[in-house]
């Protein structure tokens, strides 16, 4: 696809994108302190929604909408670096894939913004989650508009800085902070491997702008062995484990549930994490180039895929199940990825940010009307109670489950067929990895909305109206309408979602493989699904008993996957301890306090200890003085004479 | 013997400045009364100025009779504020010691 | 050759003084020595020709600053020295240095100065004080007139140092 600077009749302003929720971070974050909460409301979700309405006319001026952008179209900004012969600059850029991405950041993040509004009116520091929510935006934007690997560079860090506050959004608990530094820390990780990918990058094609280099690249054969391409891929595969939660960093995830739970809908469901995703398809030149990174990509997602959907099917915080998800279902996209399907990796990244993000609100609505119970043990038999988060969630539940026509199966059913394609063992675990994932998702919203209420709240509301909900209503109710609203629109994506053929509008970038005739694949996988979906319908409306005897029939596995294998443990043990118990001994007590003070305070002490010496040549006896004058006059008259200098 | 010389050599004079001079330190160094430390630097300084006057001979300017003109000069202010600290230093300390004033010892 | 023996003589003179002063316990004694030695000094600056400067000396050097030497010895009550000498490494290294310094300075002179004619009473016409005069107020005048202020500022010092403590 060729790259060129199409000249319309007026430039598109691509800038004002990201620039709108910039300026309601910037409006929030100086002055919200002190406006009250509907105007910051105001801002933060109208800048959101300024730059969802921008982005809707520059795609249609592109001729998105109708199909006819067959250029990248670039802004060019203005020159960032000019080092020798490297010049990067600030320039935005549209093609297809950027139009995708736009949509659902600019328009999930408006649904959550809006939810937002209602979860968080109870919270302390309101405009700062506003503020940061924004910021966010603008970091993402600059991420998927960049034309050049360092600006989406720049958008990933900012993006990085941006979960790590707003994890630690409730700043006064360590769990949170932690979380907040454990996220952060492991993202540096990968970070540090997408940095050395950028290197290689500018090293050996001379540019980092994406035309440039993919036009270079497309003129380079495939690597047969292992190269320079390669390692790039590679490098940049590390990068996108740390953003997009593979193994092996993955473990930042679930811990990231601290913070509020739109927090985790927007940003560990349906943007942040697949920045990883996105980077790949963008790359996908450098890719095709290297069947082996390619290779490694397929594996690690499927490896993850996997891993992940055995680890969710035992928990029991209801935000630790969608976490676990999120990671399998971007196993999946890469997968998709690896296995040459771009456009089902990312048709899969749009589906799963309508129905993910969607669990998650619909989760933090169960919170909200519980009082912030999250447990899945303390649920059950709300569907009477909060019927419209019942309806929604259950519309999600059905399309990851990947039960067609919903969104879901369609974009599932791309990647395995695509994996089936490429390598039949990845499908196969595949659609175990369906089975699991259909299974875990309705075990929770089984926990939650059938059998019988377990938990406590409102039980009290005899004797003590307000005790327990904060809203002085006594009991469970339905969140309201701010909260509602987005749930609904983001159930009917779910349901329709799938008929937004991703695919072939991505054709012009990533051809598409031509038809297998392997359309058994696509019923086996639903038949996994609808397994699933019975395994957990016996396992928790029928028959409860059966869970806790299968669990105590299988101990020992089942604590294994239940402490998530320990892995964190593992970490924790080989690299985090080490790394600050070393850090503490060799590098505080060695190098900081023994050598660096000791070099400055030892020279202040040598300094006293010759300044001791030299003073005791002050006798304070004038005569000493007058003697050593003496002496010194004679020194200079036999060296001036000596010298010839006595004439 | 020696035949005696008509005039003076002009080496002669140097000589006696340095004796003069290097008495005046004898006396600064050996000496523990602050005055006759005092007076020692006044010998040295009529030895300077017998240097001075030998030279402006043997140039044939008066230059150095000037020089010697204002070494007196400087020597009469010195003293005078030297006498001055003496006196002060005596009414601080009691002591004309040169010794005992030794507080910036170290 | 009466100027040799006349120098000579002088010298002696001038020399024994200047041991008499170093030597003397009591510092009256040492003033009256450095007087002499001041005197003495005034006849040999004569033989060269330097008549101005002699007068100088023997008004200013010997009449006045060694009047006002003798006044505060005599205000000081300063008697014969008292007391141990302190164990100065000066008192061991103190007479080789001179002597060394005294050689030193011998050597240079007579090695290194050229021979030239010698000293005779009379020979230098310019010391008078006419010359000296025309010298100090065209040549010399800023240094004149700076040394003034110099005295000015002594006097002034040395009233401040002297006067009685305000209570």
């Amino acid at each position: 696809m060729q790259t060129s600077t199409e000249t319309l009749s007026a430039s598109q302003q691509l800038w004002l994108i990201p620039i709108f929720p910039l300026l309601g971070f910037l409006l929030n974050g100086l002055f919200g302190r002190r406006l009250p909460k509907p105007a910051v409301s105001a801002i933060a979700c109208g800048s959101v929604l300024l730059s969802f309405v921008w982005v809707l006319k520059t795609l249609s001026a592109l001729g998105v909408f109708s199909g006819t952008l067959e250029n990248t179209y670039v802004e060019h900004g203005f020159t960032w670096i000019q080092s020798g012969a490297l010049n990067i600059s600030i320039d935005f850029a549209v093609d297809r894939l950027t139009a995708v991405m736009l949509m659902v950041v600019t328009g999930v993040g408006l649904l959550i913004h809006v939810y937002s509004i209602g979860y968080m009116a109870h919270e302390g520091g309101y405009y700062r989650f506003f503020a940061y929510l924004n910021l966010f935006m603008f970091f993402m934007l600059v991420l998927v508009l960049g034309a050049n690997f360092l600006l989406l560079f720049v958008g990933w860090e900012g993006v990085g800085l941006c979960s790590y506050l707003l994890i630690g959004f409730y700043f006064l608990e360590k769990f949170a902070t932690d979380a907040g530094n454990k996220a952060f820390i492991v993202n540096r990780i990968g970070d540090y491997g997408f940095s050395l990918a950028v290197f290689l990058i500018a090293a050996h094609f001379g540019s980092l702008d994406f035309g440039k280099v993919f036009s270079q690249v497309k003129g380079m054969p495939v690597e047969s062995s292992p190269g320079w391409i390669t390692a790039i891929c590679l490098l940049l595969l590390v990068g996108a484990t740390g953003k997009s939660a593979q193994i092996p960093l993955y473990v930042w995830l679930p811990d990231a549930m601290a913070g509020p739970t739109p927090v985790s809908a927007l940003i560990h469901a349906a943007t942040m994490v697949t920045a990883g995703v996105y980077m790949i398809a963008r790359s996908s030149p450098l890719f095709l180039h290297s069947a082996f990174a390619l290779n490694i990509v397929a594996l690690v997602g499927i490896a993850t895929a996997f891993f992940a959907a055995t680890i969710g099917l035992l928990q029991n915080d209801i935000k630790k199940v969608f976490a676990y998800s999120t990671v399998s279902q971007l196993g999946y996209m890469f997968v998709g990825l690896g296995a040459g399907a771009f456009s089902a990796g990312i048709f899969h990244l749009m589906t799963h940010a309508f129905f993910k993000a969607l669990l998650f609100l619909g989760a933090g609505s169960v919170i909200h009307a519980l009082s912030g119970e999250q447990d899945l043990r303390q649920m059950g038999g709300l569907r009477s109670k909060i019927p419209i988060t019942f309806v929604t969630l259950m519309c999600a539940g059905v399309a990851i489950a990947g039960v067609p026509p919903f969104s879901g199966f369609h974009s599932k059913d791309a990647i395995l067929g695509a994996a089936y394609q490429y390598a039949p063992w990845i499908y196969w675990a595949g659609v175990v990895t369906a089975g699991m994932t259909a299974f875990y998702v309705f075990r929770a919203l089984f926990l939650c909305f059938f059998g019988e209420y377990r938990g406590s709240v409102g039980k009290h509301h005899h004797d003590d109206h307000g005790h327990g909900d904060d809203h002085g209503h006594s009991g469970i109710h339905e969140s309201p309408a701010v909260m509602w609203m987005p749930l609904a629109i983001l159930a009917v994506l779910s349901l329709v979602g799938g008929y937004i053929n991703i695919p072939k509008f991505l054709e012009p970038m990533f051809p598409l493989a031509e038809d297998s005739g392997n359309e058994w694949t696509a019923y086996v996988s639903v038949a996994f699904g609808v397994g699933g979906i019975a395994l957990a319908f016996l396992f928790y409306v029928v028959a409860p008993s059966i869970p806790g005897a299968l669990e105590r029939a299988f101990r020992p596995l089942y604590t294994l996957v239940y402490n998530k294998y320990f892995v964190d443990e593992f970490y924790g043990a080989t690299v985090v301890h080490p790394t600050v118990d070393g850090s503490r001994t060799l590098l505080w007590r060695g190098a900081d306090v023994r050598l660096i003070d000791g070099a400055v305070n030892g020279i202040g002490k040598t300094a006293r200890a010759v300044g001791g010496i030299l003073r005791l040549a002050q006798s304070g006896y004038i005569r000493d003085y007058a003697a050593w004058v003496v002496v010194g006059s004679l020194v200079l008259i036999v060296a001036m004479a000596f010298m010839g200098g006595a004439r | 013997m020696p035949q005696i010389p008509t005039s003076v050599p002009l080496s002669w004079y140097l000589i006696l400045s340095a004796i003069l001079f290097a008495l005046g330190v004898a006396g600064f160094l050996f000496r523990r009364n602050i005055i006759t430390v005092f007076m020692s630097i006044e010998l040295m300084l009529n030895g300077v100025n017998l240097s001075f006057i030998t030279f402006s001979y043997k140039q044939g300017q008066n230059d150095g009779h000037i020089y010697s003109f204002f070494v007196m000069v400087v020597a009469a202010a010195e003293a005078a504020v030297g006498l001055a600290i003496i006196l002060t230093v005596f009414k601080n300390r009691q002591t004309l010691e040169i010794d005992e004033v030794s507080s910036l010892k170290n | 050759m009466e100027d040799v023996i006349l120098f000579l003589f002088f010298a002696a003179f001038t020399v024994g003084c200047a041991v008499n002063l170093v030597l003397q316990k009591h510092p009256i004694s040492s003033a009256l020595s450095l007087v002499g030695v001041m005197g003495a000094l005034g006849l040999i600056y004569l033989q060269l020709g330097g008549e101005f400067i002699a007068m100088a000396q023997l008004i200013v050097y010997a009449g006045a600053i060694m009047v006002l030497f003798i006044f505060v010895i005599m205000l000081l009550n300063a008697g014969v020295e008292k007391g141990k000498t302190r164990n100065l490494w000066v008192k061991y290294a103190g007479l080789p240095l001179l002597v060394a310094l005294i050689g030193l300075i011998a050597y240079i002179v007579q090695n290194v100065l050229p021979r030239g004619p010698g000293v005779n009473f009379g020979a230098f016409q310019h010391g008078n004080a006419y010359e000296i005069g025309i010298k100090l107020f065209e040549t010399y005048l800023l240094p004149f007139e700076v040394t003034s202020v110099l005295i000015l500022v002594a006097i002034v010092g040395a009233i401040v140092l002297a006067q009685k403590e305000i209570k």
